[in-house]
Parts: structure tokens; sequence; C-alpha cells
């Protein structure tokens, strides 16, 4: 486990996130599974395909979504659950 | 009233089984009691690469290499290399026979994202006397090495009545290997392992005792490792989804081309087996009869067509009600609602004894191409 809030983290390398044409949405694969994911998923998600802490990810949504509300406290309750699932690793410097 | 719309269904997963070919022998293997004798017809590399861009196309996204042992295929690495490179998320179904850490680092290059090594018992004894092989030391070496090289990987142990005893040993193994995830799979009785049942089906007693053990081992160990455990159908009430729902998410491949709605469809006699060489995968999951006739809830007939849970599980598997009733449109013998559960019923009534040494001396049959000779002859 590790604290987003200090590490910083990216992407599981082991997974695979792309669009899918015949499923008309974005999926992350994973071992023997897969999800389909919502629009604020892909968008947070495809900013953490290089090593990257919750600050910057924060910063940089609220730079492209300023009118968005509260978006700090709904990207960190994603990253709490997708740290959880092993969606995001923490990368070691 | 279901009414089969042959485009909405996606075969997100596909299953190649790349040969029959195997090192291991082992008597519950879930391919077919045929096995072809030589390996002439399978398919070619050109040919996998075809099928792979034809279910890519139909959005298959999961892509699982399985046999017999893939890793007799020698075109493997290129098979995960190109299937990655269309956007497959590739697993490795082995039994890490014939498996080298040189080879672990190609196919990690080449993009596979998970490797899946299989377990006959958790020791030396065992591991040989089920599978066939003396491959316990290097099975245990090749999950280290698939550690060591960051591949995310999951032990399979197959549990059958001689070794179910074994599982508190094994989740130890396990985790003290440093696997991520088990899966502690009983024998369903298919194939091979429905010829030997009576010497596999565990009783009610070994099946709890392996329970318990298993949910013990999940209090004391609050690791990463994550434990699922599989019962074998027998002990349920109620069926399993074919594949969840006949030709609706899974597609399979074996090795000279047939395609299937799961692993174990050939044994269905009666029907037509489409092949890969006649058709475009699309054109045989859109309309080949294999596929359209037991989708949706329209085939069934009385229990199943008049029950509430028939959207559940959709009768169960056609592969059992075939094998155990002779009708493939019968409702699985698994569900208590069956007027055939009488016959697993009496299956797990010959279960309930004591593991004897009799039982042990019993003769299991093994896989291989000579039992395979020797049963087709005496079918005719």
């Amino acid at each position: 486990m590790f604290d987003h809030s200090i590490d910083k983290f990216q992407l599981n390398p082991n997974y695979r996130l792309q669009y899918e044409e015949a499923q008309q949405c974005h999926v992350l694969l994973y071992p023997e599974g897969l999800v389909k994911l919502s629009d604020t998923a892909v968008e947070i998600l495809r900013r953490c395909t290089g090593p990257i802490s919750s600050a910057e990810l924060i910063a940089g949504l609220q730079r492209d979504y300023p009118d968005a509300d509260s978006l700090a406290a709904d990207v960190k309750d994603f990253l709490i659950d997708a740290q959880s699932q092993d969606w995001i690793v923490a990368i070691r410097e | 009233m279901t009414v089969p719309v042959t485009n909405k269904y996606i075969p997100m997963w596909l299953l190649a089984e790349l040969t029959y070919a195997c090192p291991l022998q082992c008597p519950y293997c879930s391919n077919p009691l045929q096995l072809p004798s030589n390996r002439k017809n399978e398919l070619s590399t050109e040919e996998w690469l075809r099928v792979m861009r034809e279910a890519r196309k139909l959005g298959a996204v999961q892509l699982g290499f399985s046999g017999g042992e893939p890793l007799v295929r020698a075109d493997l690495a290129e098979l995960i290399e190109a299937a990655d490179d269309m956007g497959f998320y590739c697993n490795l179904i082995t039994s890490a026979v014939g498996l080298t850490a040189e080879k672990i680092s190609t196919f990690k290059e080449g993009g596979i994202k998970h490797i899946q090594i299989s377990f006959q018992g958790s020791n030396k004894a065992t591991n040989a006397l089920f599978g066939g092989t003396d491959s316990f030391e290097h099975k245990l070496a090749m999950t280290k090495e698939v550690i060591a090289q960051g591949i995310p990987l999951g032990l399979n142990f197959v549990l059958h009545r001689q070794n179910i005893h074994q599982v508190s040993d094994f989740l130890k193994m396990a985790e003290d290997l440093g696997a991520e995830f088990v899966e502690l799979a009983n024998t369903q009785y298919y194939a091979w392992a429905l010829h030997n049942r009576d010497k596999l089906l565990p009783s009610s007693e070994q099946l709890e005792e392996a329970e318990a053990a298993t949910n013990r081992f999940r209090d004391q160990h609050k690791g990463r490792m994550k434990v699922i455990f599989v019962a074998p159908d027998y002990y349920e009430k109620r069926p399993k989804k074919c594949s969840n729902g006949w030709g609706t998410t899974f597609i399979t491949v074996t090795p000279e081309g047939d395609v299937l709605p799961c692993q174990s469809a050939k044994i269905i006699e009666g029907l037509q087996f489409p092949n890969v060489r006649e058709g475009s995968l699309e054109d045989i999951w859109r309309h080949a009869d294999l596929f359209t006739r037991f989708r949706g809830t329209e085939w069934m007939q009385e229990p199943c067509a008049s029950c509430p849970e028939k959207e559940i599980d959709l009768g169960g598997c056609r592969c059992q009600a075939f094998m155990l009733t002779g009708d493939a449109y019968a409702t699985d013998p698994i569900c208590e609602f069956s007027p055939n559960r009488h016959l697993v019923t009496e299956a797990i009534a010959a279960a309930e004894r004591e593991v004897t040494a009799q039982d042990k001396a019993a003769p299991l049959l093994f896989r291989n191409t000579s039992n395979a000779k020797k049963l087709a002859q005496k079918e005719h």
C-alpha cells in the first residue's frame, strides 16, 4: 500500500486502458477480467500513464475543468478506490 | 420470451487452445477424450494470426493461450507479441513444464500480462503422481521467476479426493512463494475427469474441511494473496450458467480450428462444429447453428421453460446435461428441480466414504494419446 497524497503513482503497468469500439466505451483490462470505465474515470486515469502526484493530477483537472465544484475531494475518493483495486501503483524513486 | 439478437453479444474472451500436446497426463484433463494422434492438422501461425484479428474485430479483449500445453508451440512468443499489438490482454495458462527464465523474459517483452501456473499437488510426490511428470521443483522455480520478472501470477491448484487434504499446505506454499492470486479449483466432471469420477469426487466431509481450511487461512493471513475456492458443481443445488451464457461471452478455438462456445462442447453428439478454415469467426459467432442453438431461453424444455429462475442460470451447462442424461436440451442435472438430479446424488453418495488405500490403488485413466486410442476402440 502507498500513501497517494504523498507518493507519486501511475496506472498499473500490467493493466491496459483502451477504447473499445465494440463496447463503445473505455475499458481497463487486468488479469482475467475487465471493467467498463465511466467518462470521469477515463479522464483521471488517462492522466496517470506516467508518474504523477495527486496534487499535480488535481491541478491539471482543475485547469481543464474550471467549473467543476469539489473536484479535489471526488478525485481523492477515486484514487483511494483505484489504489485498493490496484488500478494505480506507487512509483518508487 | 427472449429472442436471441445475435449482434448484441460480444465474445470478450478468446480461449486459444494452441495444441493438445502436453507433457502432463492429468486424469482430470478437460481436453476431449478423443485426442488427435499427431499435430499435423494444428492451425498454422498465419491461421492463428487471422483468428486473433477476427476475434479482435468482434470485440474480444481477453485472450487465454492454453492447450494442452501452449509452451509446446514454437511460435508462442510470436503469437503473444502479435496479440498484444492487436490490443489483447494476454494470459498464459501453463503447467510451467518447458518454461525457462529466458522464455518468461521474451514473453514479457512481447506483452504477456498474466501467467497462470497449475499445480497437481502440494509436494513432489503428489504432483508427480497426478501430473504424470516429475515437475514440482521446476514449477516452484518458474513461479519464483515469473514473480521476480514482475508479471502478475496466479497459481491454480486442482483439487480432488486424493489431494484435497493438502489445501493448507498449498496455501502456505503459495504465500511463501509470493503469489498474488490462488485458485483452489475442484475438478469438474467433464471429459477425462468424468471417466475417473469415482476415484476423484471428494466426499462432502472432505469438501467442508477444505473450505474450512481455506477460511482459516484467510482469517490468519490477511495478506495480499487473494484466494478463490471453487467447489465441484455436483455439490451445488443450482446449476451455473454455461460460460456466462452459451455463445454470449466466450469463444474457444481448438488446436485444429474448431470454434466452440465452451471448451467441452464437442462432447455433445449430433452438432456440427464450425471451423475457422471454412468461414470467418464473425460469421460463425453470429450465425452458426452451434452458437445460435442454445443462446437465450427459447430452446428450453420443462422444467426450465416455466422456471422463474431461467434467466439466472439459463438452464445450466449443456455439456453436463448431455453427458449425464444423453439429452443436450435437458435441465442440467445439477439443478435440484431436474428430474435427473438423482444421477448427481448417486455420484455423491458413492463418494461418501473414507479415502482408503484401495482408493489410491485403483487405476486412474491418465490423459495421453495411447489411452485416448484405447477409449476410441472401445466405443467402436
